[in-house]
């Protein structure tokens, strides 16, 4: 670029400096309004860490920190899959039975050979690489149920994965009854499993160890967002979620990308029944109780719109985060868990509430 | 290389009692625009749908270039040189330029999608159709007519040799129109076959070669286009003689009844617009695509946020803060996209016309339902609506139908001022004429009509007075028996 040229572009920043001096007294607010309704997300988020700063200055170090970041990292990858789902403008409540199902038969068939009540005693540990393909292929299975159903008898994802959710938490209770378990939590988990989730590369001296499984979120993360940016599959996705008729005219196969999205979305499930196991320790029916509620929250915090066809990787991610931090400041804060569920909720709605405004046009 | 690019012999098509096609056939030469009229129902688009593969024709056969074809749907036939450019725009809204016209088969990269060569082709495209949209804007922010010319840029990056245009210039504005043509011209000039679907006379006789005609399922007639007058498609479209496209102008303005002074929205544009309105004038607004015709009618009613301005119906000043003080103050709007605002598709046709006017069906907690079907009666008599029942779902009536309908739904409430926008739209022929002369009967009963129009010949024919908008503002008012087209188009660029 000649000197000249780049003068007359001149720097962004300045640029865009002028252009707000030049605005009048009235376009100036607006300005400022655009600003706020824009960033939003990212202002609620400095808001909440100034007040807990305020009041607890630890909440800045970096065990909270960690804290905040482990936590959005398990729930990440939920969320991850089921975002997909909400840009088709569905949703999916079987997430969270799925991920308890692959949790437990993770945990089952890893627990150690010398642990005393086995849930199989006399079968040994399986190879860690043979669970994790397994668990996986459970995720896949149910996602293809859903995907099937939504796309080939145009039902809505809502009534689908409501049915297919009961038939996978009976399932789990028919497996936590196998074997001697007869319902208990299953425990005893090998070791090499799970220092492969929740070890750390960092020296434990440092006394501020990432887990290995906040990597493979963010690899995860890296890998979706060239899912969904740089693949056919994933132009077609949002292609499909804002007009699936103009979808279908120009020729890309509907049904078959709505299929894969919930397949895709079931095998991050599985992911996240595989991390989870080693993480928790102490798997049961329960496990993964109502996870995918925060997964959706936390899609749509992130601007991922059931209006269909919009929302970025980058969204669910902040959007996990906000949730979590929330969470976490609220403990620093010392209010009581009755407390957190109301602060919750009212701080996704205002959030919800402000992101909309950008898609709205008014009159 | 055969004489002519597609050739639809024979078609027949019939649906459960009716026969929708009974032995059509035409044929379309290389370079040469062949236009489709008939009226709504008279199955130009079930010809349409048969080419495509959307239907399946009973009998008859299509030839493509010589090749005897028989697609399976719409993406097949895209690849074999058949687009279509419909008329409500099939598109990814949410989506930018380029994906949408690459979607279904993205360029390809070590199995990712390759952004640059998308870009760079459609940009080729572009600059080949004289196009000046950049790829990357996303979908949503385009005017009809750029979306227009980016479904038809994406007909040509299939190397379409037959392009099907249903209806383009229903949303498009003059200036818009005649980049269409030159987008036409060059296709022509290229060898592709057009074929053209339009109600509008005046732009068939100057663009196409030849025109088929259509009536009840069946061909009436196809003639070189240098041959036919408008005159002679009417008398062949309606077969009989339809003198006049307008009803005779009887309603008589009287005395000024409603005010607007210095109308200025909040968030769209529209600048400080005041003006008169008598009793029993038709008004007209005419003006651009955006110039704030239908932001005017949308401030009057309500249904925008106001900045200032003041309105007065009868010496009386008025707020109009929603839609419903705005019915209660005599006043009714009749909307632009009629599937979209309009009609309530999968309601029937009882629900659709009394739904503005529940208030006055109430008995205790209730609504009578004696009240609401004795009103539904005497709207689809006085409107004169074609239909099986009163529990028909309106949305298999047919557009005309549907427009009346809602005028119905209007008459109920009994307004003094009605706000009409675009109310002929997609509309055939015999169905305007009605819908003209309720106009002119609601005029003479006393009523005050003002209606937005971008069909200039509408305007100067059904108007008492018209006034032209530009960028948001009143350019002008004109004479409608002696104004020109190039004095309304001067005022509508006054502000551009």
């Amino acid at each position: 670029m000649s000197a000249k040229e780049s003068a007359r572009r001149g720097n962004p920043l300045t640029n865009w400096m002028d252009n707000y001096k030049n605005l009048e007294g009235r376009d100036k607010a607006r300005w400022w309004g655009n600003f706020f309704i824009n960033n939003a997300l990212y202002i609620v988020l400095i808001i909440l860490i100034v007040i807990v700063t305020v009041q607890k200055p630890e909440f800045l170090r970096l065990r909270p920190m960690l804290d905040i970041l482990q936590r959005s990292a398990s729930g990440l990858v939920m969320a991850l899959g089921i975002a997909g789902c909400i840009v088709l403008t569905g949703t999916d409540l079987s997430a969270g039975r799925v991920l308890g199902l692959t949790a437990c038969v993770s945990a089952s068939l890893l627990q150690s050979n010398d642990y005393g009540s086995k849930m199989f005693p006399g079968m040994p540990k399986w190879p860690t690489v043979f669970v994790f393909l397994l668990v996986i292929a459970i995720g896949a299975l149910v996602g293809l149920v859903n995907g099937f159903f939504v796309s080939k008898f145009s039902l809505h994802p809502f009534i689908v994965s409501l049915a297919t959710q009961l038939m996978v938490y009976g399932t789990i209770l028919i497996y936590v009854n196998q074997g001697t378990n007869a319902g208990k939590p299953i425990s005893g988990i090998d070791k090499g499993y799970s220092e492969f989730i929740k070890g750390s590369v960092i020296p434990e001296s440092w006394k501020t160890p990432i887990p290995h499984f906040v990597w493979y979120a963010i690899i995860l993360t890296v890998i979706m967002w060239f899912i969904w940016n740089k693949t056919t599959f994933g132009k077609n996705m949002y292609a499909v979620g804002s007009n699936p008729e103009a979808a279908n005219v120009s020729g890309v196969n509907v049904a078959l990308t709505i299929t894969l999205v919930f397949v895709l979305a079931g095998i991050m499930y599985g992911v996240s029944g595989f991390i989870e196991a080693a993480r928790i320790g102490s798997n049961s029916a329960s496990t993964g109780l109502n996870a995918e509620l925060d997964a959706i929250a936390a899609c749509v915090i992130g601007g991922v719109s059931f209006t269909g066809g919009v929302g970025r990787i980058s969204g669910v991610v902040v959007g996990v985060i906000l949730l979590n931090m929330i969470s976490v400041a609220l403990q620093w804060l010392a209010v009581s868990a009755d407390w957190t569920y109301i602060i919750k909720g009212v701080i996704i709605l205002a959030a919800v509430s402000i992101d909309m405004q950008k898609y709205l046009v008014k009159k | 290389m055969s004489e002519y690019l597609l050739e639809m012999k024979g078609i027949s098509k019939s649906f459960p009692g009716v026969k929708a096609l009974d032995d059509v056939s035409i044929s379309v030469r290389p370079g040469s625009v062949h236009a489709l009229m008939g009226e709504n129902g008279a199955g130009k688009s079930t010809l349409m749908k048969c080419l495509f593969g959307i239907y399946n024709e009973d009998s008859g056969e299509i030839i493509v270039d010589g090749v005897k074809s028989k697609f399976g749907n719409v993406k097949q036939a895209l690849e074999h040189g058949v687009a279509m450019v419909q008329q409500e725009l099939n598109q990814v809204l949410k989506r930018n330029v380029m994906e949408n016209i690459w979607l279904g088969r993205f360029p390809l990269k070590l199995g990712l999608v390759d952004h640059r060569k998308m870009y760079d082709d459609t940009i080729k495209i572009f600059k080949e159709l004289q196009i000046d949209v950049n790829p990357k804007t996303m979908m949503s922010k385009l005017s009809v007519s750029m979306r227009q010319m980016v479904e038809i840029a994406k007909a040509v990056s299939y190397n379409s040799k037959i392009i099907v245009f249903d209806e383009p210039t229903s949303s498009l504005t003059e200036t818009e129109v005649e980049h269409l043509f030159r987008i036409i011209d060059m296709l022509k000039k290229r060898g592709c076959g057009i074929i053209y679907i339009s109600h509008k006379m005046e732009e068939i006789l100057r663009i196409s070669d030849e025109v088929t005609v259509m009536r009840d399922g069946q061909k009436v007639k196809t003639s070189p286009a240098k041959d036919l007058t408008m005159d002679i498609i009417i008398k062949q479209m309606v077969g009989r003689e339809l003198t006049n496209r307008f009803p005779p102008k009887t309603n008589k303005p009287g005395e000024v009844v409603f005010k607007v002074k210095g109308l200025t929205a909040q968030y769209q544009n529209l600048q400080d617009v005041s003006f008169e309105l008598r009793k029993g004038e038709i008004l007209g607004l005419a003006g651009l695509v955006g110039a704030g015709r239908t932001e005017i009618l949308e401030n009057i009613f309500g249904v925008a946020t106001r900045k200032h301005g003041e309105m007065e119906l009868n010496g009386k000043r008025l707020k109009n803060k929603n839609s419903k003080d705005s019915i209660n103050n005599g006043f009714a709007m009749l909307t632009e996209e009629r599937r979209v605002t309009g009609i309530f598709g999968i309601l029937s046709i009882l629900e659709n016309t009394t739904i503005a006017n529940m208030k006055s069906y109430k008995k205790g907690p209730f609504v009578s339902d004696k009240k609401l079907k004795g009103d539904t009666e005497w709207a689809i008599n006085a409107l004169r609506v074609k239909t099986p029942s009163q529990k028909t779902k309106i949305r298999s009536l047919s557009g005309g139908n549907q427009q009346k309908v809602i005028f119905g739904r209007w008459m109920l409430t009994k307004p003094e001022v009605l706000l009409l926008d675009e109310p002929t739209r997609g509309i055939d022929v015999g169905a305007k004429y009605e819908i003209y002369q309720l106009m002119i009967d609601l005029a003479n009963e006393g009523k005050s009509i003002i209606m937005v129009s971008s069909e200039m010949p509408e305007l100067l024919g059904i108007c008492d007075r018209m006034l032209v908008m530009s960028n948001g503002r009143l350019a002008g008012e004109v004479d409608v028996k002696d104004t020109t087209q190039e004095e309304i188009m001067t005022l509508a660029a006054k502000y551009v």
